[in-house]
């Protein structure tokens, strides 16, 4: 129950922060979405087997599932690698490198033909040095 | 035989990291990177064509890495599915190779390498017989996706590569939920053990669908298709073809596996499927009626074909599935083939909007054959693959009395023809009224050796402007050469049919009856 509680909680935040404009609260949406499904997959072997998945290690206590916490490492890798990417792209959004004169995409003059208002961008003035524009706004 | 499973994931994975250890820094075209990319992109095919020859004979290879038991090993498996889908993808990475050197986009140094670990990833969740792995290995090719889409020149590249990404970690994440679901109820992610159990049981069938949901995300089906467009255009040429040949059809071949094996062509989801099919032909198609560039075209008409194919998983009869695993092979190589001349008339004129471009017939003689060759297959007109593809999911149809899908197919391929003929006329046929387009690709060579130069999306993309030379002859032919391969392919192809049909065959045999293949992966 607890499990999923916790779960439906994460959830919930993640989607909500998903689907926000700004791409870091999207970044940020991710990495609950992430924690929701690794603690789900890891509720899946069983919540009330707690004991070292080992052989004779662990007196009466029920081992746990090893195969969820072996998925879950993994998922974690993989979750941690694409935030960093994410991260990557919240920052390449502020100024495009390849923009021959430096300024900040406007996606409102954007050209035709790409979905611009499809895609989280930030809504606050932008400052290039400044990745985290996130500090000010309301939480 | 077993041993050779492991070669379509180890050898382009071996090859990327070597390709990285020794990697240069600079941009530039690196004859090392490219044979290295050419040599085991070809290796595959060879590799995947003995695996498809063996499945043919009926023989299934196993392997269990490392040999654990089959409830916790990694099990590959080829089945003639799996093998015909490994001959696709690695002729699709082969021919996008060369043709990258046609574009000049192998000159970023990363270029090639995420190319051969995208098509690892693609090979392994092919060749996989086990939900997390092959959730694994859809990532091993997604990561390399990420990077490549925002390796295009676009200036919409970072906006298109936010949704492209989000998307994608969206269904994935989705994808994860789903197979710890389906763990949690069953105990087991291998496929083999799984078999029937979503046509037994509420729970699994839950959990099942979810994942299933996931693929449909990943395959761009309508309602769950306007990523496709908008993302995928900011990528450069050769990673379009690429993208288009990969991506999406992997989650095609999830969505089959899933569908043929869990739930055991479950008649209860079929109208479901066919309700989707149609949709996603008719809102790809119509999307692509109001496009104004070429890959905005042929991006819409992707959402499109991909209805046709789940036309054939929603009839889930033996004719159904071999009808859209040959309309499937056929149509992504007709569907690089349409990619790499718009591709190659960007890279020469700068741009691929009809209303830029117009009387390129006489000046570009192979581009418009290979145009005109592969539209004709995509419109499905005799004597070209598509009309063999066509026909045969037409009476497919007929045969399982769906009468409402047979009518939408026909439409959707008759308005398919208005669009091409609209592409045909607008850019080889009409000359326009301020003179013919000019070629910028001599001109602008320095310039885009420049731009292609940022490693990511992160890195600093100032004072790169170093020229290339370019053998012109060998250049010329990598880039109008694939083209007009695929475009002879679609017309051998359809004329001589027989090869693809029976391979498709003995794929939807192995779908319509999943027996031989979970005895293969669940047995030791």
């Amino acid at each position: 129950m607890t499990a999923a509680l916790a779960v439906g909680l994460l959830l919930a935040a993640g989607v909500y922060l998903v689907l926000q404009r700004t791409m870091l609260r999207v970044v940020v949406g991710f990495v609950l979405l992430g924690h929701a499904v690794n603690l789900l997959v890891l509720a899946a072997g069983g919540s009330h087997r707690r004991g070292l998945p080992l052989p004779g290690q662990n007196g009466d206590e029920p081992a746990a599932d090893p195969l969820p916490q072996a998925f879950v490492l993994t998922a974690i890798v993989i979750t941690f690698a694409i935030t960093v990417y994410l991260l990557g792209l919240a920052r390449a959004g502020r100024v495009d490198p390849e923009d021959d004169d430096g300024t900040v995409d406007d996606p409102g003059t954007a050209s035709a033909g790409v979905p611009v208002d499809a895609v989280p961008d930030p809504v606050t003035p932008p400052a290039p040095d400044v990745a985290g524009d996130d500090a000010a706004g309301p939480r | 035989m077993s041993a050779l499973l492991a070669a379509p994931v180890l050898a382009p994975l071996l090859a990327a990291g070597a390709l990285l250890l020794l990697g240069r820094r600079r941009p530039g075209s690196s004859p090392v990177d490219r044979a290295v990319g050419i040599a085991v992109s070809a290796a595959v095919v060879v590799i995947a064509v003995v695996l498809l020859a063996g499945a043919m004979g009926g023989e299934i290879p196993v392997l269990r890495v490392a040999g654990w038991p089959t409830v916790v090993a990694i099990t590959f498996a080829a089945d003639a599915l799996s093998a015909l889908m490994l001959l696709l993808t690695s002729v699709v990475v082969l021919l996008s190779l060369v043709y990258a050197i046609g574009t000049g986009e192998d000159d970023a140094p990363l270029t090639v390498p995420l190319v051969l670990v995208m098509s690892a990833g693609v090979s392994g969740a092919l060749l996989t017989a086990d939900l997390f792995n092959l959730f694994v290995f859809v990532e091993v090719m997604l990561v390399p996706s990420y990077v490549l889409l925002a390796l295009g020149r676009e200036r919409q590249r970072v906006a298109g590569s936010r949704l492209y990404v989000t998307v994608n970690l969206l269904a994935s994440t989705m994808f994860l939920a789903g197979i710890g679901l389906l763990y949690g109820v069953t105990g087991t992610v291998q496929l083999g053990e799984l078999a029937g159990v979503a046509a037994a049981g509420t729970p699994a069938a839950l959990a099942a669908g979810v994942a299933m949901l996931a693929m449909a995300v990943k395959s761009a089906v309508v309602p769950f298709h306007s990523w496709l467009p908008g993302s995928y255009a900011v990528a450069g040429p050769a990673v379009t073809t690429l993208f288009s040949g990969l991506l999406t059809k992997v989650g095609l071949y999830v969505l089959f596996r899933l569908y043929a094996v869990l739930f055991d062509r479950d008649p209860d989801l079929r109208w479901l499927l066919l309700t989707a099919a149609v949709l996603t032909m008719v809102v790809g198609v119509l999307a692509a009626v109001g496009e104004s560039s070429i890959r905005r075209v042929l991006l819409s008409h992707m959402v499109s074909q991909i209805g046709y194919v789940l036309v054939g998983l929603g009839l889930a009869t033996l004719a159904g599935f071999t009808a859209a695993l040959f309309f499937l092979v056929q149509y992504v190589l007709v569907k690089a083939g349409l990619f790499m001349v718009g591709g190659a008339l960007r890279t020469r004129y700068g741009t691929d909007t009809l209303d830029r471009l117009g009387g390129l017939a006489r000046r570009e003689r192979v581009l418009a054959v290979a145009f005109g060759g592969c539209a004709l297959a995509l419109v499905g007109i005799p004597p070209t693959s598509g009309f063999v593809g066509k026909l045969q999911l037409a009476s497919a149809t007929v045969a399982a009395g769906a009468w409402w899908v047979t009518a939408a197919l026909l439409a959707v391929s008759l308005i398919t023809l208005v669009s091409m003929l609209k592409v045909w006329n607008r850019v080889f046929w009409v000359p326009p009224d301020d003179g013919l387009p000019e070629r910028v690709d001599e001109a602008g060579q320095a310039d885009e050796a420049g731009r292609a130069a940022p490693a990511g999306p992160g890195a600093g993309g100032t004072g790169s402007t170093a020229t290339r030379p370019r053998a012109g002859r060998g250049v010329r032919a990598a880039l109008v050469g694939p083209p007009l391969l695929l475009a002879g392919t679609a017309l051998v192809l359809g004329v001589w049919a027989e090869p693809l049909l029976q391979a498709a065959g003995a794929a939807a045999a192995g779908l319509v009856d999943p027996g031989d293949w979970v005895t293969a992966v669940t047995t030791r």
